[in-house]
């Protein structure tokens, strides 16, 4: 399943980021950094064409031995980047998308509250008050979690 | 005594007391009721229900006494139903006093029967340590300070806040021992009266425990209603009361499928929220988009990450905005928030949309009521402010800060008033409020009229026909000629109808009159023109000298006019104008003289204020302009700098 997910902004800053295996986080970062590169390109690539006619799913945007890459861009140029293993072989492209689908629901939920300032960290915990769980974001911390471990 | 108690008692047991023991039992009995009824008119509700008008001892204090008695909590009930309590559903006094003899059984190791009220027992011991006392009567306290919290949030959220940290402050209640001083009771329940208005309320009150206050003495509430006692005793968290003896009385769970209580919204908060909704969006069926609603909570300065969670909760759509029932849930949050509820990890029942929708169906109700002025919010909260006596308050709900001295000054003005009026005065403060809206609306146009006064004056000017004849007044020398005869045609103009005012003499030349004079010119013309013939040369003379003064002495020149027609002025054109100019500083226009001074002076102020306005802004310009080229030559710059980067 996918191992790590990550929601980058349009300045390529990350505001969210996530992997399942908690002891090698360096790599998977270091993973999502250098995938942006190649989300640029594809970008840039369909470019010219208006921004409409560029699809939001970008696909596999590069493998390597253990794990595949995806990617997928919103309009307002927020990427999300999700690392999958690559021993699963079943995970079909449809069901990329649908995940991708759910990450942009539930980030769109979050967006949607006023007081989320666009370029803050989605953080599912509010740092002075421990109780006070931000719901959405937890929805949306959730919802990742819940695709992490969906299949694997 | 005996006979009465044993006839009061109904189906009990006849009573025998002891002198002693008659004593003692009257004297508690006095006690516990006095510590009830602390109010005039405004009982326990449970004891009117019971009994209108009959003395009875509130549970709250019949409770703790008996707890004091040390006995166990399964023989304190059996007490409670033997004497007769139970049954009838409060503690009259032969109840009462049965209960103190089968303690008195007890203690002395008799079972507790009916059977052992014939013997002759000491009197009942109650131990009464202090801390005992007071936490007991602080948890009463404490209970109708949360329940008081959640009636009086719309009215009262400083002083919510401060019984919020009063509420975490460990502290010990009066030291009086309940026995000792009753009276002091009172203190305790400083937050009742605020709750007793609420009379129908109180089921609603009853719900809005949380679910950390377990017990429930909802008869203990009324006791101390109307102390006003200022002396704010802090509420505490955690009553861990018995329930028993106040289980039976209390308004039991009437609306109440849910067990979360203070997640409930009466009927004012209700109301409230609505208003501050129209607030915000006239129409109660559209919805508060979010930057809206972000600047109104804000304002209630929780924590960002509150309040974001407070949205994530109430927004149950995730539209990015909020409907009424939404704004209502998110405001109720926000309120108990700031009362020191911890926000629940979901929406609460009560506090869903579709309930919300469907338990408080009817905006349109108060839609009719507030109509009048719905963009006001201060207006709308004053009558209920002068109602309670919390205009303080009343601008921090409008404003959202919590000063702690605002909260105290408002919670003594809140305590002071009666709890009573709270209710039939929000009734009252409907058509109070549309009235005062209207007023106050009515307020600025006169306002309006009054700014404008001068220009009122100089139309009405016109109106009046004549001016006043100057020269009657005082100086005989004054009188010039031309000015009544100035005046004097135009009294035939205004009689026959015509048109206005005949110019009275301008106090001195001023640029500002200018244009007066050139009306003054034209009247004079004008009025002349109708008069008679025997002033029409000297009228003619007169015509380039007739300035006329300013217009509110010319309106006061006019009534006098009549007395200098009388007087047929002879012509001279020559001293006509310095007389004319002499004229105005005459006892009779020596007030409009002034208002003139003043309104010239006040043009010039203004003038030159408008030109050191204007100084002002042409250097900010040119300061602007600076900036911007400096701010080109950097991108510049920084153009010229970049391709070396880049690469």
């Amino acid at each position: 399943m996918a191992v790590c997910v990550a929601v980058i902004a349009k300045e390529n800053y990350p505001l969210y980021i996530r992997s399942i295996p908690t002891e090698n986080e360096l790599k998977f970062h270091y993973m999502v950094h250098t995938s942006l590169d190649v989300v640029d390109e594809k970008i840039s690539a369909m470019g010219k064409a208006l921004v409409d006619q560029r699809e939001l799913y970008l696909g596999l945007l590069y493998p390597t031995e253990d794990y595949k890459v995806y990617g997928y861009v919103t309009n307002s140029k927020v990427k999300f980047v999700m690392v999958v293993d690559s021993s699963n072989t079943a995970l079909r492209d449809n069901e990329i998308r649908s995940m991708f689908r759910k990450l942009h629901n539930s980030y769109t939920d979050v967006m949607c509250n006023p007081f989320y300032n666009p370029g803050d960290h989605i953080q599912s915990r509010a740092p002075a008050a421990p109780l006070m769980a931000v719901s959405v974001r937890r929805a949306f911390d959730s919802m990742v979690t819940s695709m992490m471990i969906q299949v694997c | 005594m005996e006979a009465a108690a044993g006839g009061g008692c109904g189906s009990g047991p006849p009573l025998l007391l002891s002198e002693g023991e008659q004593q003692c039992y009257s004297e508690l009995f006095a006690r516990c009721a006095g510590a009830a009824g602390g109010g005039p008119g405004s009982g326990p509700p449970e004891a009117a229900r019971a009994v209108p008008g009959a003395v009875t001892a509130a549970a709250g204090p019949v409770a703790d006494l008996f707890r004091a008695s040390q006995l166990p909590a399964e023989t304190l009930h059996q007490i409670t139903e033997l004497c007769g309590a139970k049954r009838v559903g409060y503690f009259g006094p032969t109840q009462f006093y049965i209960a103190l003899k089968l303690i008195a059984a007890a203690q002395s190791g008799l079972p507790v029967r009916i059977e052992s009220l014939k013997c002759e027992l000491p009197l009942p011991r109650f131990m009464m340590s202090k801390t005992d006392a007071d936490i007991r009567f602080g948890n009463p306290a404490e209970l109708h300070g949360a329940k008081v919290q959640i009636p009086y949030l719309i009215t009262e959220k400083n002083t919510f806040k401060r019984m919020d940290d009063e509420d975490k402050q460990e502290t010990q209640s009066p030291t009086m021992s309940p026995l000792a001083s009753p009276p002091s009771s009172p203190p305790h329940y400083q937050r009742v009266p605020l709750s007793h208005g609420y009379s129908k309320l109180r089921s609603s009150t009853e719900q809005m425990h949380p679910a950390p206050y377990e017990a429930r003495q909802p008869l203990v509430q009324p006791e101390g209603p109307s102390s006003g006692a200022p002396g704010a005793k802090p509420p505490r968290h955690q009553a861990s009361l018995i329930r028993s003896f106040s289980v039976e009385r209390e308004p039991h769970d009437n609306n109440s499928n849910y067990p979360d209580e203070p997640w409930r919204i009466t009927e004012e908060q209700r109301e409230y929220y609505v208003n501050q909704f129209r607030s915000l969006q006239p129409d109660p069926s559209s919805f508060i988009s979010g930057s809206v609603a972000k600047n109104f909570f804000t304002k209630s300065k929780l924590s960002i990450p509150e309040l974001s969670y407070i949205w994530e909760l109430s927004d149950a759509d995730c539209d990015g905005a909020l409907t009424l029932p939404e704004f209502c849930a998110a405001f109720h949050l926000i309120v108990a928030r700031k009362n020191g509820y911890p926000l629940p990890e979901g929406l609460p029942p009560t506090l869903q949309p579709e309930y919300l929708q469907a338990a408080f169906p009817k905006p349109k109700r108060e839609c009719t009521l507030f109509d009048s002025y719905s963009e006001s919010m201060p207006a709308n909260q004053q009558p209920r402010d002068l109602n309670r006596m919390e205009k303080l308050s009343i601008k921090d709900m409008a404003d959202f800060p919590v000063p702690a001295q605002d909260v105290t000054s408002d919670d003594k003005q809140a305590l002071k008033s009666t709890a009573d009026e709270a209710l039939p005065k929000d009734m009252s403060e409907d058509p109070a409020t549309s009235k005062d809206s209207n007023s106050l609306k009515a307020r600025p146009r006169s306002r309006s009229y009054s700014s404008t006064s001068i220009e009122e004056a100089m139309k009405r000017g016109e109106d009046p026909p004549t001016p006043p004849p100057r020269p009657q007044k005082t100086h005989s020398r004054a009188s010039s000629l031309d000015l009544n005869k100035v005046f004097q045609p135009s009294v035939p103009a205004t009689k026959s109808g015509l048109l206005p005012p005949p110019p009275a003499l301008p106090p001195r030349p001023c640029p500002s009159q200018s244009e007066q004079a050139s009306e003054a010119e034209i009247h004079p013309q004008l009025n002349r023109a109708p008069s008679q013939a025997a002033d029409s040369s000297p009228t003619k003379k007169d015509i380039p000298y007739s300035q006329p003064p300013s217009k509110p002495i010319r309106r006061k020149l006019r009534p006098e006019n009549p007395a200098p027609e009388s007087q047929e002025p002879s012509s001279t054109v020559g001293g006509a104008a310095s007389a004319v100019t002499g004229k105005p500083h005459t006892a009779v226009q020596k007030q409009s003289s002034k208002q003139k001074k003043a309104i010239q002076t006040a043009i010039r102020k203004n003038k030159e204020a408008n030109a050191v306005l204007a100084r002002l802004n042409s250097e900010l310009q040119q300061q602007l302009k600076e900036v911007h080229q400096e701010r080109i030559a950097l991108e510049n710059q920084l153009e010229q700098l970049r391709p070396v980067t880049v690469l």
